[in-house]
């Protein structure tokens, strides 16, 4: 089984140094990219290759990258910014690429910078990932003194220099839009689109944010061609993917395997499955904002339209099992807690609707519920829902409080009837 | 007032973005690395030295959950209650910390020796429960464990 994003990564070993990953076959695609191809044949490579993106939304990284203006009238500087914000509840996949493998990141980022054509870039890292921070800022000095970065790469007339914004911590920041204006020293606040950041983003200018691992996909997409890339998964969709389980199972953890593994394959093989005196309930397959699914669908493939068709979301693909020694209520509290305090307070559902939510939740959890909260509950689903909102936070926080209220109604309503929480 | 040195590092930061106000994040941690949190004086000389209005810069530290507007203690603790840790029993973390320490949320020690607040996902999932206590992660936390992390932690 090929495993390209981690064949690096040893966890009882620090990660390679510049001459160690070199070593391994390294910088070989970007001095490819940078000697043999136009930016163009990049962008398509990538677009053939059918990379989707895994950060959360799963767009398709080369068609993104094909609506930057490009030529001689293109506004300049432009700029690639990595998205290493990861703050999805349950996430933990982008840590292992940048702890594990960090010139992996820094070749990927040289390679799509050169087909966007842009001048700097930026690592937008999560401030609790001092780890990465450590290792990513060494592997970026490596880089810039083998003249990987900076002026004129290689001789190829092409320039790049790359710097690392560690955040101060807001789930927003990891909103596109947001992140960039908490770059900019602003509120990370969503902006509204049009313009996308690709034509209008930092300062203005044309502007490609990409996903970690999305961004850790390209130098292995150039090795070896769109065809191999597209071979990798189990399904129609190409690749592989970094899975994780975490909850109450045996084994919680992160692997990289092909695209398509099923979410039984996931949680009884990869992790062990339950725990002792747990059973399986629910699971949210890609992080917190996405739909709880349930036994019956522990055979769907994980890859971004078999979750869709079960009436999710694949997100980040890393998913928290729900046991039975757990209230779906309290989980429910647990969750919109979370998205309530992370709310950036720009518009107005977000604002006043989530912490109307917990409130809600929190006395059904408490045995004060009433029967008509219930419905009072499933009609926010959809206020806060699509098309209501500036960005994606508040829908994403409706995703796990539907499938909860659709999966798990018996459970609410022996809150509601019980006037108690049945598991305290 | 801030130190030579601190206005010195916020200078620094300065030239990394093409904009000034591009380092004011950058800058709020500079001061509160060196005095634990960011008073109004402080803000007001930061948004001086950027070329911000203080209100402004006041709505970018109250934005972000690692700029502290008020003092904390020695040592910050971050609990995450996430729902990878909830599975995993961070409340009765949480209760622990509350039985040790005796404070919540939000409230710090009567010596100044530690403050808790909590705080989301530390993408540490597969070994939750987890806390930071200021840089340093600690994962796969136990009651055992707990007490001798405080106890190490002076």
């Amino acid at each position: 089984m090929e495993q390209p994003l981690t064949s690096n990564i040893d966890s009882k070993r620090g990660p390679l140094d510049l001459q160690g990953y070199e070593k391994a076959g390294g910088y070989a695609a970007a001095r490819k990219v940078l000697t043999q191809m136009t930016p163009g044949e990049v962008t398509e490579l990538v677009k053939k290759a059918d990379l989707k993106g895994r950060g959360g939304a799963g767009f398709s990284a080369g068609l993104k990258w094909s609506f930057v203006p490009m030529g001689d009238d293109a506004p300049h500087p432009k700029y690639l910014v990595c998205n290493a914000d990861e703050m999805e509840p349950g996430t933990f996949k982008d840590r292992v690429l940048m702890e594990g493998d960090p010139h992996q990141l820094i070749e990927a980022m040289i390679i799509v910078a050169y087909a966007i054509q842009a001048e700097v870039g930026f690592i937008f890292l999560r401030w609790a990932y001092k780890v990465s921070e450590r290792r990513l800022r060494l592997a970026i000095q490596e880089a810039r003194a083998a003249g990987y970065l900076g002026e004129n790469i290689h001789d190829s007339g092409f320039s790049f220099d790359l710097n690392i914004h560690s955040s101060a911590g807001r789930y927003m920041c990891g909103e596109e839009t947001g992140l960039l204006n908490a770059l900019e020293g602003r509120r990370a606040t969503p902006r509204a689109k049009p313009p996308f950041p690709q034509i209008s983003g930092l300062w203005g200018k044309p502007t490609i944010v990409q996903n970690v691992e999305t961004l850790c996909n390209v130098p292995h997409i150039i090795n070896h061609g769109a065809e191999w890339f597209q071979g990798l998964g189990k399904t129609d969709e190409s690749g592989t993917k970094l899975y994780g389980v975490s909850g109450r199972v045996k084994r919680p953890g992160c692997w990289e395997l092909p695209m398509g593994t099923t979410i039984r394959e996931l949680i009884e093989e990869h992790a062990g499955g339950m725990q002792d005196g747990h059973a399986f309930r629910g699971v949210l397959p890609g992080g917190a904002s996405t739909d709880f699914l349930v036994e019956q669908h522990l055979d769907v493939p994980m890859d971004y339209g078999s979750i869709q068709k079960a009436g999710s979301r694949m997100g980040t693909g890393t998913m928290i099992v729900l046991d039975d020694q757990h209230c779906p209520v309290a989980m429910s509290v647990n969750l919109q807690v979370f998205f309530a305090r992370e709310s950036c307070g720009w518009c107005t559902p977000c604002r006043d609707g989530l912490p109307w939510i917990v409130q809600l939740l929190q006395s059904i959890e408490d045995g004060e519920g009433k029967a008509s909260d219930l419905e009072l509950l499933s009609m926010h689903t959809k206020y806060l829902g699509p098309g209501h909102t500036f960005c994606a936070l508040a829908p994403g926080a409706m995703e796990p409080l539907q499938s909860a209220l659709k999966y798990f109604k018996s459970d609410f309503e022996r809150h509601v009837t019980e006037k108690k929480c049945p598991w305290n | 007032m801030l130190s030579d040195k601190q206005r010195r590092e916020v200078l620094d930061e300065l030239e990394h973005y093409p904009t000034k106000q591009a380092a004011c994040i950058e800058a709020l941690k500079i001061v509160q690395k060196h005095d634990r949190w960011v008073s109004d004086e402080a803000i007001q000389e930061v948004a001086d030295l950027i070329g911000m209005s203080a209100a402004e810069l006041d709505s970018v530290a109250t934005f972000f959950n690692l700029i502290f507007r008020r003092p904390v203690g020695r040592h910050v603790i971050l609990l995450c209650d996430s729902a990878s840790c909830w599975l995993m029993g961070c409340n009765k973390i949480r209760a622990q910390l509350v039985d040790r320490l005796g404070i919540d949320y939000g409230q710090t020690t009567d010596d100044n020796r530690f403050t808790l607040l909590p705080m989301a996902c530390l993408g540490t999932c597969d070994r939750a429960p987890a806390m930071m206590i200021d840089e340093q992660l600690h994962q796969d936390l136990t009651a055992e464990s707990l007490d001798k992390i405080l106890k190490a932690t002076e």
